[in-house]
Order: C-alpha cells, then structure tokens, then sequence
C-alpha cells in the first residue's frame, strides 16, 4: 500500500492526513465528474501532480489549508477543496482549480489527500482544540481510504516521494503560476538543483501570502 | 516561560503537538518570538506573535494586528525576491497574530561585535584601520552590502540596530575565507548578513526615510558599540557601492544628523 499517513508538525490532533500518489491516470474525467457532482464517496484533494514541486511544497498546502478548516474560515465547501486553492497566490478559486486540481482529460499524475477525523485523538496532551467538523460521517481506516481508491483510479500507484514528483513537475507552468520567472534572487543561481530548492521556498512563500 | 505565560498565552497553534516544545526567544513589548517547527521535525523556524492587547478595543486591536503581521510579511516576500538577505515566510495566520518564518541560525551582530570587540586587548584599538581590524572591516562592509540592497528594493527597515541583524554561519565545508593561524576569533565575525525584524519596515523610496535608517544604524554603533562607531564609513562605503542612488542618500544623512545634534544640544 502506498496510502502514506503525513505527519504534520502543529496540526491539531483530531485530524488525519494521509495521501498517495498515481502515474498515468486513465479517468481523469470520471474523477473530475464525481468531484462536480459532489459525491461525497470522493471527498479528496484531488490534485494534478505536475503543478507540485516538492513533498514540502504538498505538506504546505495542507498545512495551510487545515490552519484556516480550524480558524473556520474555509472559502470552499471543504478542507480538500481548500488544499487545492491553497496551493494557489491568490484568491482566485477558479483558476486554482484549473491549475492545481485535476483536468479532466489531461491530469495524468495525481496526487490524492485526504483528511479524516482522527480516531485517535485522545492521545493529545495538547489543550482542548475545536470539535472536528463531521468531514465524513464514518471514520475511516487508512485500508479502507486506499482500497476505495484503488478501486475508482484507474493509474499505477508510486511512491509519493520528492524523487517521483520531481519526474512530473511542469517546471514552465510552475514558474508560471508563482511568478518565477525574472526573480533576481533566482537568476542570481547558477546550480539548477539550488534554483529548484529556491523557487520551493518561493513558491512556499507565495502560497504564505495568498491574497496579500 | 511560566511567568510569560502567565502574562498571556502562547498562540493556539503552539498548543497543537509537534516533535519539540516550542522555545521562547525573545518577549518585546509588541510580542514574543519563538522557536518552533514547520511542517517536519527537522525544519526549524521562527513563531513571531503578536498577542491580543487587552486595553485596546478588541476589533481595531484585531484589525491592527493582522494589517502589522501582514505587512512584515509582504516586505520580507519583496526583500527576498530581490535578493534582499531576510528570512523567507513560511506560514502566517495574521488574524491569529502569528508568522512563521525560516530560522536563521547564528546569533545577533550586535553579539557577535561585541564579542569580538570584547576579546581584544585594549592596545589595539590605537593603531590603524588596516592593520587590526580586518574582520570587523569585513564584517561593516557586508552590514553596507545588506542595506543597500534592502533600500535598492524600495524598503527601508525602520528599526535598523545591529539587533535586528543576525550573522549567519556559512555552509560548512566552504572555503576557508582568509582564515590564518589564530582564527578562532576571527571566525567569530564570519557568515553572512540577514536583516530581521521587519514590524517597523515600510516601503519607500524617498532619499528622507533611506538617511533616517543610516543614522538610526550610526546611533545604534555609537551607543552599542562605541569601539567600532568609527568604521561606520566603511558601512557607508559599501552601501554606496551597492545602491546606485546611494549618493543623494548621503547628503541627506548630512541634514538627518545636523537635526540629531541639534535636537541633543536641546536636550
Ligand atoms: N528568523 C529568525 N531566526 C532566528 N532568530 C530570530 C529570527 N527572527 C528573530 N530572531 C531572534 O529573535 C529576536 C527578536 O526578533 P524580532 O527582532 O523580529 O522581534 P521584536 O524586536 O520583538 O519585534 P518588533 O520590534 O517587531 O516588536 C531577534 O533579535 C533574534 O535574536
Ligand atoms: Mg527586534
């Protein structure tokens, strides 16, 4: 099973996080076509792994949108559409759909995540944090998570490493999205593999900054 | 911590588990820093908070409050992508009061000069620039460097002291830079510059504000470390080299300072 369970510094305790990713998806459209009609079997992040840098850059994501599911302040129906928007620079939640979620017919590399309440969150010792918002009525197991997905996406699971996301990243596209190109503090480097590691910490902290 | 605590609390994001206790740095009278994770056990950053002010009314106090941590942060975004030595943003919640911000490992260069400063036998303070004082020549001409391009970016700081710049190790295993014999102490002024603390900064381009920093910077030499106030010309010399409009910048340091003095000869 390739169904990772992330573990995030400071996230609160009644929330789990787990994720995969998939090659050469084949049902890009069906997927899409469960998320618009919001069948809540598919309450995932669905998100197209060649706009992802990095595990780092993914965790970011998360780990902002679950600072604004528990600040309830959500601008979308959900903490999965949230990880989507959050990945984006600006309020803009169309167009980060249309960049980080997935394409019908064209998202071909697929990052999934999902949150659950946590089935063991009594184990905080931390102070007493907001009740979980019901994110799905059953909890879910992590075997449950990963046979459901396997079941509906048709792609070939891989490990959700940096090395494997690195294949997939659409370098043009991500500079695009986070205004990459023409930084000085970029073209300053002349090391390609420090000028990735860069534009992530600048990517990071335009996602930070969203709507500033 | 305890009494702190008991002054107010740590931000609610601090109360979520991570790997490590998050550690105070500091308690400013605007707020606390500390030092915590982001995201992964082994990435450490720095928590600026600024908690909620009882005797303000709570919703100017909130409003307040998020358009200061916002602010800071759009700075430090700007600096950074023009190259501008400051910490990078993480993450922030600025109706939260909180700011994570990549840790910058090394310790103030108001520590570290007077530490250096500290170390020396007293003999040496009479004979020339060039002959002594290398390292902390070195050291002025990247503090230069720095403001520089913090002002070619269109920012001035606002609260410029050798407090609010940390002198960060570089990468081990780099070239051993000029090191000779004894460099224990020398060492102790190498690494590169980062500017901090940006609460204060705003955006500007005006040759006023740009002077105003310099001699904040000047007066912060003067009284922190008298010893060393007398290369400040070497600060002013780098900065001039790279700002292309440092040159009008100086002639108001002029006016900025004859204001300084009148102002003292006042009292
Ligand atoms: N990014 C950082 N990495 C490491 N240490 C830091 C960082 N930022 C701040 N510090 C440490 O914490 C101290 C206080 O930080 P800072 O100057 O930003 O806060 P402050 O003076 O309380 O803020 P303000 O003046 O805006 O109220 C610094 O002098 C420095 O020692
Ligand atoms: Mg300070």
């Amino acid at each position: 099973m390739t169904l990772e369970r992330l573990r995030l510094e400071h996230v609160p305790p009644p929330y789990e996080v787990y994720a995969a990713l998939f090659r050469d998806v084949s049902n890009s459209e069906f997927l899409h076509a469960q998320l618009l009609s919001r069948n809540s079997d598919f309450e995932y992040a669905f998100v197209d792994a060649s706009s992802v840098i990095s595990r780092l850059h993914l965790l970011s994501a998360v780990y902002n949108a679950l600072t604004v599911l528990v600040d309830g302040t959500l601008r979308t129906p959900n903490v999965h559409s949230e990880i989507v928007v959050s990945f984006n620079t600006n309020n803009n939640i169309a167009d980060a759909y249309r960049r980080w979620g997935i394409t019908p017919g064209k998202t071909k590399d697929l990052v999934v995540v999902k949150v659950v309440p946590s089935t063991t969150a009594q184990d905080s010792s931390a102070t007493p944090t907001p009740t979980p918002t019901p994110i799905q009525t059953q909890t879910q197991t992590q075997e449950a998570i990963w046979a459901h997905l396997t079941e509906h996406i048709q792609g070939t699971p891989a490990p959700l490493t940096d090395d494997e996301l690195s294949r997939v990243t659409d370098w043009p596209k991500v500079r695009k999205y986070y205004r990459l190109n023409g930084v000085p503090a970029l073209e300053r480097l002349a090391d390609e593999g420090e000028r990735r590691k860069q534009s992530e910490r600048l990517a990071i902290m335009g996602m930070a900054l969203r709507g500033l | 911590m305890a009494a702190a605590d008991a002054q107010f609390p740590p931000p609610k994001v601090l109360t979520y588990p991570a790997s490590a206790p998050p550690s105070l740095v500091t308690q400013g009278a605007e707020g606390r820093l500390y030092k915590t994770t982001h995201l992964l056990p082994d990435r450490p950053c720095a928590l600026k908070y600024r908690p909620p002010k009882p005797y303000r009314h709570p919703v100017l106090d909130a409003r307040l409050t998020k358009a200061r941590i916002s602010s800071e942060a759009k700075v430090l975004e700007k600096c950074w992508r023009e190259g501008v030595p400051v910490p990078a943003v993480y993450a922030m919640d600025p109706a939260a009061g909180w700011m994570m911000m990549e840790w910058i490992d090394g310790i103030p260069v108001r520590a570290a000069i007077n530490e250096w400063l500290g170390e020396r036998p007293a003999e040496l303070e009479e004979r020339p620039v060039e002959v002594d004082d290398t390292p902390l020549v070195d050291l002025m001409k990247r503090i230069g460097t720095a403001v520089g391009a913090l002002h070619r970016t269109g920012v001035v700081h606002g609260d410029l002291t050798t407090s609010n710049m940390m002198l960060r190790p570089r990468e081990s295993g780099g070239q051993a830079n000029g090191c000779n014999g004894d460099d224990g102490k020398a060492k102790a002024l190498e690494g590169d510059v980062v500017l901090i603390d940006f609460g204060l900064a705003t955006q500007s381009m005006s040759d006023e504000d740009r002077a105003v920093d310099l001699y904040v910077l000047e007066r912060a030499f003067a009284s922190t470390h008298p010893r060393a106030e007398r290369l400040f010309g070497t600060v002013l010399g780098s900065y001039k080299d790279t700002f292309k409009k440092a040159a009008s910048v100086l002639v108001k340091l002029e006016d900025v300072r004859m204001r300084g003095r009148k102002r003292s000869m006042l009292g």
